[in-house]
């Protein structure tokens, strides 16, 4: 069954939708969108890095978003300029320096569309067992530290009051965020996991009136948009990432119209 | 009556430096259980950051302070709620306990919110958030109770209320309560500590010590100033624009 390049295209679109919902939330709760593109953008680098040392892509996009991650923070600290200056430097510098080293690395065959955009016949057997081996470990991290991390979302210093580590909670937040980067980057490829993590999400927020109603709702966004992105993308021959967002944000609209009969109830 | 087993938090000579700028510095002040502390003074006067010192949220401060309970229910001053968050009053009180039903429902009764818990948060206006905050704070039975401004935004009768309940909550914890107002004129008869800041302590000791004065009596009658009483000093050094301290 997993010899079928499509079956193994939906067994890692699950596995990715099951832990895009959650952290798709609290990238939207906590206005990390930007931030997840800039981690995204990094990842590029981190492709080029590991076909020149011949590293595995996924351990290498994550070393490097992570250490973008880092940098980030620092200069938050250390420079007056604000964050969405220093996130727009970090993202473009890094895609740059990313597409610069492809052209140094003529010796090697890539296909840069894919990566930019998802590519489901490239998706084998090695990476479901990342996807889903790591998405579980994500998830499992995730559970461990949802308690500070939900509740400094909500009020940073409550959190801190109350004898809650609400620092270490975002620290390893943003390492899970370059986690999920780094695993789904075949499939959504990287200009599109951004969107994985928001639109679905976004969705979600439309019909949901608790947190956890929200992200139950944000993990079905996500699998719906897999499943219709995947098989209109095999219909029409589509890239996989585009496909899956556009499903996405055929949902999202769907949802606004369910905000717009709620408004018309109340009325 | 003040033996060091009911001592909360102790502060002795604290200060918080930031950028080169002390933002508050040479506070001392105990809260004991059961005991209402008030921090009084001018915007700006280091009143949020002495009480952050005392909850410890601040690294490399100047001075000692020593915490004896990590049972800490907090007001901030000002909290900001994402509104991308869909949450309700509930959701909110069981933000980082898990509280039973009856509980929650007898803390936002003692505010009188308990109409507002399946409301959610983004509705609620800035007095009615004022007292779910409040609820949420002495819902977890706490020793030492930091209220930043309790009373902002909630309504004058609502005000005496609220003070009220502050005294009760003290005395039926036998919590220890560290208060926060930028008013100087409404401070709590039923205080037993005023620090009055202004960059510095300017000067502290019982409410009647510092603040009970001859002419607010004569204004106000004796019965007022068992809820309220007018704060009043006489300072012995004025703060210049540039945050000098002269010396009369």
């Amino acid at each position: 069954m997993l010899d079928d390049f499509f079956i193994r295209a939906l067994i890692a679109g699950i596995g990715i939708a099951l832990v895009t919902g959650p952290l798709g939330c609290f990238v939207v709760w906590r206005r990390l969108s930007y931030f997840g593109d800039t981690l995204a953008h990094s990842a590029l680098l981190g492709v080029t890095i590991a076909y020149s040392m011949e590293l595995n892509i996924a351990v290498s996009i994550f070393l490097i978003s992570s250490l973008i991650a880092l940098i980030l923070i620092h200069l938050q600290r250390k420079t007056n300029l604000p964050s969405d200056a220093l996130l727009g430097l970090l993202a473009h510098s890094s895609l740059a320096v990313g597409l610069v080293v492809i052209g140094f690395l003529t010796f090697i065959r890539f296909d840069i569309m894919g990566l930019l955009f998802g590519d489901i016949l490239a998706v084998d057997k090695n990476d479901l067992i990342i996807i889903w081996f790591g998405g579980g470990l994500i998830l499992l991290v995730l559970k461990f530290i949802w308690k500070p991390l939900f509740a400094s979302t909500v009020n940073y210093e409550l959190a801190e009051a109350e004898g809650l580590n609400p620092d270490r909670a975002k620290a390893i937040f943003t390492i899970l965020l370059a986690a999920i980067i780094a695993i789904s980057i075949k499939l959504v490829g990287v200009l599109l996991i951004t969107g994985m993590l928001i639109i679905p999400t976004a969705m979600a927020r439309n019909i949901s009136d608790t947190p956890q109603k929200m992200v139950v709702f944000s993990i079905i966004g996500g699998l719906l948009s897999v499943f219709i992105g995947l098989f209109s993308s095999l219909e029409f021959n589509t890239p996989s990432g585009p496909s899956i967002i556009t499903a996405a944000l055929l949902l999202f609209i769907i949802s606004l119209l369910k905000i717009k009969q709620t408004i018309q109830l109340k009325n | 009556m003040s033996t060091e087993n009911n001592i909360l938090v102790k502060l002795d000579n604290a200060g918080y430096k930031q950028d080169n700028k002390w933002l508050v510095e040479g506070v001392s002040f105990t809260v004991e259980k059961g005991k209402i502390v008030t921090l009084i003074g001018p915007n700006g006067s280091g009143k949020s950051t002495t009480a952050k010192i005392a909850l410890g949220f601040y690294k490399g401060i100047e001075g000692q302070v020593e915490k004896f309970t990590n049972k800490i229910g907090y007001v901030p001053q000002k909290i900001s709620i994402d509104w991308t968050l869909p949450l309700r009053v509930n959701d909110f009180m069981l933000l980082t306990d898990k509280l039973s039903d009856d509980v929650v429902d007898e803390a936002l009764k003692s505010t009188g919110v308990y109409h507002l818990k399946n409301k959610n948060l983004g509705n609620l206006s800035g007095g009615e958030f004022q007292r779910v905050l409040l609820a949420r704070a002495i819902s977890k039975k706490p020793e030492l109770l930091v209220l930043d401004e309790p009373v902002q935004g909630v309504d004058f009768t609502g005000e005496i209320e609220m003070y009220e309940l502050i005294k009760k909550i003290s005395a039926n914890l036998n919590c220890g309560i560290l208060l926060i107002s930028h008013d100087l004129h409404t401070v709590m008869s039923a205080t037993d500590y005023v620090v009055c800041l202004n960059g510095h302590v300017c000067c502290c000791g019982s409410p009647t010590e510092v603040a009970f004065n001859k002419e607010y009596k004569a204004l106000f009658g004796e019965q007022a100033s068992k809820t309220l009483t007018i704060y009043e000093h006489k300072h012995d050094h004025v703060h210049t624009t540039d945050g000098e301290i002269k010396k009369n």
